[in-house]
């Protein structure tokens, strides 16, 4: 049996081998500070099929050689069931997977939430491309520019159906639904240009929604950043839709008008009229802006009018990093 | 093929009157209510089916030769996966086993004369066709890309395709499972000879008991959610659309809680065959024989809740996450546990390998490499970077059509002798078997690579570096086709010129291989009284006590 399972290892080696000569990908680059990690988990998980294959593979021939049927009136002896080979292999592979559970479920939550110090960058997925947005202004079509080593967290949401954004080389992915936000963070960990795929399905062109990571040098990113035509920042283009829609009216910024005062109050916990409380976040922000007495915070009436259909995702995006813009609570606490 | 089931009567080898030349004419097919010509009704619609969800992956196959796409548009080849998946999810792989092999063989395993409800077998079948008719005609009037999973918002607001014909046959064939599985049901309990104890079952029988739950249970939730998917797309009722005040998140939810426990559906009953294949070709009782049926009830109950699995990456909690990671771990023991007692069964056998126990071996074989491999997909670190590439095609395969498929080929060629009353050529069933072993393994082990390496699924066009192993993988389609057209043949040729078969070419055990072969309308002369367990095969050194 060790025979037969070095001779298939052996096999799987040399078609591991002759692939890779014939420059035929087994895996994507390690590029991201989780890769590593991964790759060392799904050798293990491999190892283990590996191992139970071989072993179920090498018992079947050998019973299929030794006992196979000599004579037409063959009648085999009596074997009995035991209760303690049914154990076993109840057990043992219980306790297989107990580590396997623990080892990807630490890796998982280890890597869920991104670094406090993380870079933000804004995306926005359609049929059948990707927008994105640097913080500083600079937008992109189907192309990520991030600099090295530097933890980023990806803020989401969807114009249409739901996509996905896949960084193979990163191990990172994750659904782009339309009317939420979700996140992913990545910290790059060798410079290149990385695939960028759309991996759910979402209509005709999916198979084009794909693009290109570039992981640059941070002093090769700053100069990119600072390269292309003047941009303002995000933050500076939302703080010209709040004035535009005149928001300002009511949510005066040193208070005292017919709306809260959004400055300090991202990231901070809020009572609503119904009772719950909330923390100030992206999802609370864009649904304040789009249902407005959906949520409503003190004693204000409900007189804000909903801006559904007059502000698209970008502009909504905006207008929370201006929010943000105004100071968190974090760093008013703090002073 | 009706013709050719005709051509039987007039050269029947049993002497005297069976359920095939009972009475002719198709009328006489088209209003039986007799389960063995239900469940060749089904055989036939099914097969129709498989050719056409077999044609789409060869096609798409074909595109996938080159990376910008050999054969049509995006558009094409999404309509293509789609009819693929759609066709031989719902309308092959989950009536395949129970519908065909589990009404023909259940009243007979269990010493009774029909199933509990022949009348509402027969409109189950009535039912099925009308949900494929729908089916294919809206495939074949500008067809759907939705995808088997039918997502919205995309299939709710976006899709221009048939997605509300398709989710309308769906839901009507939804109606067919629910009646076969009560059918079983009350069958089961009710309709055993005496003397046939739960505990003397055949495993087949518990095995479509255990099916027969997820269909009654589960299939109503996919029936619903179809149905507000219709609703969405014709009446803009906000369910599942964000933009209309809907969760696209409450329909996976709802989606996977039926096709979770769906695979369910389609390897059980194939876990059941391999109990009957594997005892036979080898002689000896199975081994831990109320270990491979409770495995079977705890598959069942535990399938129902795993569903969010599928969900790692589309938003849900971190704890969430946990939790049905271990649940998902949890759902393999049972399946080892039968590959285990499989093996042991084969013991101090007497083994030999006719074309059954070849596709039964394939089967153990490439459902433990299926079942091994979905345990990436349950830990949730490689699930992030396996969902929605290559892997999970190519885990999917190996446990549906390396393992359900397979277990279908081997049930079809281990009860053919009982069903037609004729015996196919062995060799060139051997030689099918060996052909569809390796062309799947072809087909679909590079998928694994391809996955890791990250190529996304559903994509009409490709980045170059993964063309050797798309390549290598459309090599093995055309192979493994080929593996299918063969037993098509021969099979068919049985039925005019194969040899007369007897009650039990195969020296097996179980009530069926008691009776006639074909057998009489009413199966047994007399209901045969039970007094001993399954698969009691002699001894060396005289029976056991």
């Amino acid at each position: 049996m060790d025979c037969d399972g070095t001779v298939m290892m052996g096999f799987f080696q040399f078609g591991l081998n002759t692939l890779a000569a014939m420059e035929v990908p087994v895996q994507p680059p390690v590029a991201s500070s989780i890769a590593e990690g991964v790759d060392q988990l799904y050798l293990l998980l491999t190892g283990v099929t590996a191992f139970f294959t071989v072993l179920i593979f090498s018992i079947i021939f050998y019973f299929m050689v030794k006992y196979r049927r000599r004579s037409d009136g063959e009648v085999p002896p009596e074997t009995h069931s035991s209760l303690f080979l049914e154990l076993a292999w109840t057990i043992i592979p219980s306790l297989i997977c107990v580590v396997l559970f623990v080892w990807s479920s630490s890796l998982y939550v280890r890597n869920a939430r991104p670094p406090a110090a993380s870079t933000e960058i804004f995306v926005i997925g359609k049929q059948w491309m990707w927008h994105l947005q640097h913080p500083e202004g600079p937008r992109e079509i189907n192309e990520l520019h991030v600099p090295l080593g530097v933890p980023v967290k990806l803020t989401m949401t969807s114009q249409d159906v739901i996509h996905d954004f896949y960084i193979p080389a990163f191990r990172v992915k994750k659904d782009v639904l339309p009317g939420r936000y979700s996140s992913l963070w990545f910290q790059p960990t060798e410079t290149g240009t990385f695939h960028l795929f759309c991996a759910q399905y979402c209509g005709t062109n999916h198979s084009q929604m794909i693009g290109w990571v570039y992981v640059m040098t941070p002093t090769d990113y700053a100069t990119w950043l600072a390269g292309g035509e003047k941009t303002e920042s995000m933050a500076q283009q939302g703080a010209r839709l709040f004035s535009q829609f005149g928001c300002g009216t009511c949510h005066a910024p040193e208070g005292g008008g017919r709306a809260p005062s959004l400055a300090g109050l991202y990231g901070k916990p809020e009572k609503t009229q119904s009772g719950e409380t909330r923390v100030v976040d992206e999802a609370l922000i864009r649904q304040a802006i789009l249902v407005p007495n959906s949520i409503r915070i003190g004693n204000y009436q409900p007189i804000m009018p909903t801006y559904q259909g007059q502000i698209d995702e970008e502009q909504i995006l905006q207008l929370i990093a201006y929010v943000k813009s105004l100071g968190s609570a974090e760093r008013i606490n703090g002073q | 093929m009706s013709t050719a089931i005709a051509d039987l009567h007039d050269s029947s080898a049993e002497s005297g009157v069976n359920y095939l030349n009972a009475n002719y004419g198709i009328k006489s097919w088209l209003l039986t209510f007799d389960h063995k010509r239900i469940g060749l009704l089904y055989l036939v619609s099914i097969t129709i089916m498989f050719i056409v969800g077999g044609m789409a992956a060869v096609l798409m196959r074909l595109h996938l030769v080159e990376p910008q796409g050999a054969l049509f548009e995006p558009e094409t080849y999404n309509k293509l996966f789609s009819t693929h998946g759609i066709i031989m999810v719902f309308f092959f792989l989950v009536p395949s086993i129970p519908a065909t092999l589990g009404n023909f063989l259940i009243p007979l395993m269990i010493g009774a004369r029909d199933v509990a409800f022949p009348k509402l077998n027969l409109l189950s079948w009535y039912i099925f066709i009308t949900g494929a008719a729908l089916a294919l005609y809206a495939t074949l009037s500008g067809g759907v890309d939705t995808g088997w999973t039918f997502y919205p918002p995309y299939s709710a607001a976006y899709s221009h395709t048939n997605v509300t014909i398709v989710a309308l046959g769906v839901f009507i064939a939804g109606f067919s499972s629910i009646l076969t599985g009560l059918n079983f049901i009350v069958t089961i309990h009710k309709m055993r000879a005496p003397g046939m104890t739960w505990f003397r079952l055949p495993l087949f029988i518990w095995a479509m008991y255990a099916t027969s739950l997820i269909f009654v249970l589960g299939t109503p939730v996919i029936a619903i959610t179809l149905f507000l998917l219709g609703l969405e797309r014709i009446l803009h009722v906000g369910i599942f659309d964000p933009a209309v005040g809907g969760d696209p998140l409450l329909f996976q939810h709802l989606f996977w809680f039926y096709s979770h426990p769906a695979v369910y559906i389609m390897i059980l009953p194939g876990m059941g065959v391999m109990s009957e294949i594997i005892t036979c070709f080898s002689r000896k009782r199975v081994f831990g024989y109320e270990f491979v049926a409770l495995a079977s009830i705890a598959i069942a109950v535990l399938g129902f809740l795993v569903w969010a699995h599928h969900m790692f990456v589309a938003g849900m909690s971190i704890y969430a996450g946990l939790v049905f990671s271990v649940l998902s771990f949890l759902v393999a023991i049972p399946s080892a546990v039968k590959v285990f007692n499989w093996t042991a069964t084969l013991y101090k056998g007497s083994i030999s390998y006719e074309a059954p126990m070849l596709y039964a071996l394939g089967f153990i074989g490439l459902f433990t490499i299926g079942g091994l491999t979905g345990l990436f997909l349950a830990s949730l670190a490689t699930d992030v970077h396996l969902n929605g590439t290559y892997f999970i095609v190519a885990h999917f395969h190996y446990v549906m059509v390396g393992g359900a498929v397979m277990a279908f080929m081997g049930g079809i060629h281990f009860w053919w002798p009982k069903i037609t009353g004729r015996l196919y050529p062995d060799y060139w069933a051997r030689i099918a078997a060996a052909i569809v072993f390796v062309g799947f393994n072809l087909t679909f082990f590079p998928q694994f690579i391809l996955g890791y390496a990250g190529m996304p699924r559903r994509y009409a066009i490709y980045p170059a570096e993964f063309q050797v192993l798309n390549v290598m993988s459309s090599a093995g389609a055309s192979i493994l086709g080929v593996g299918y057209l063969i037993p098509l043949i021969y099979l068919t040729w049985s039925m005019r010129y194969g040899k007369p078969a007897g009650r039990n070419p195969w020296g097996a055990k179980g009530l069926e291989w008691t009776t006639l072969s074909p057998p009489p309308t009413e199966n047994f002369e007399e209901i045969p009284i039970v007094t001993e367990d399954a698969y009691e095969y002699p001894v060396a050194g005289g029976n056991r006590v």
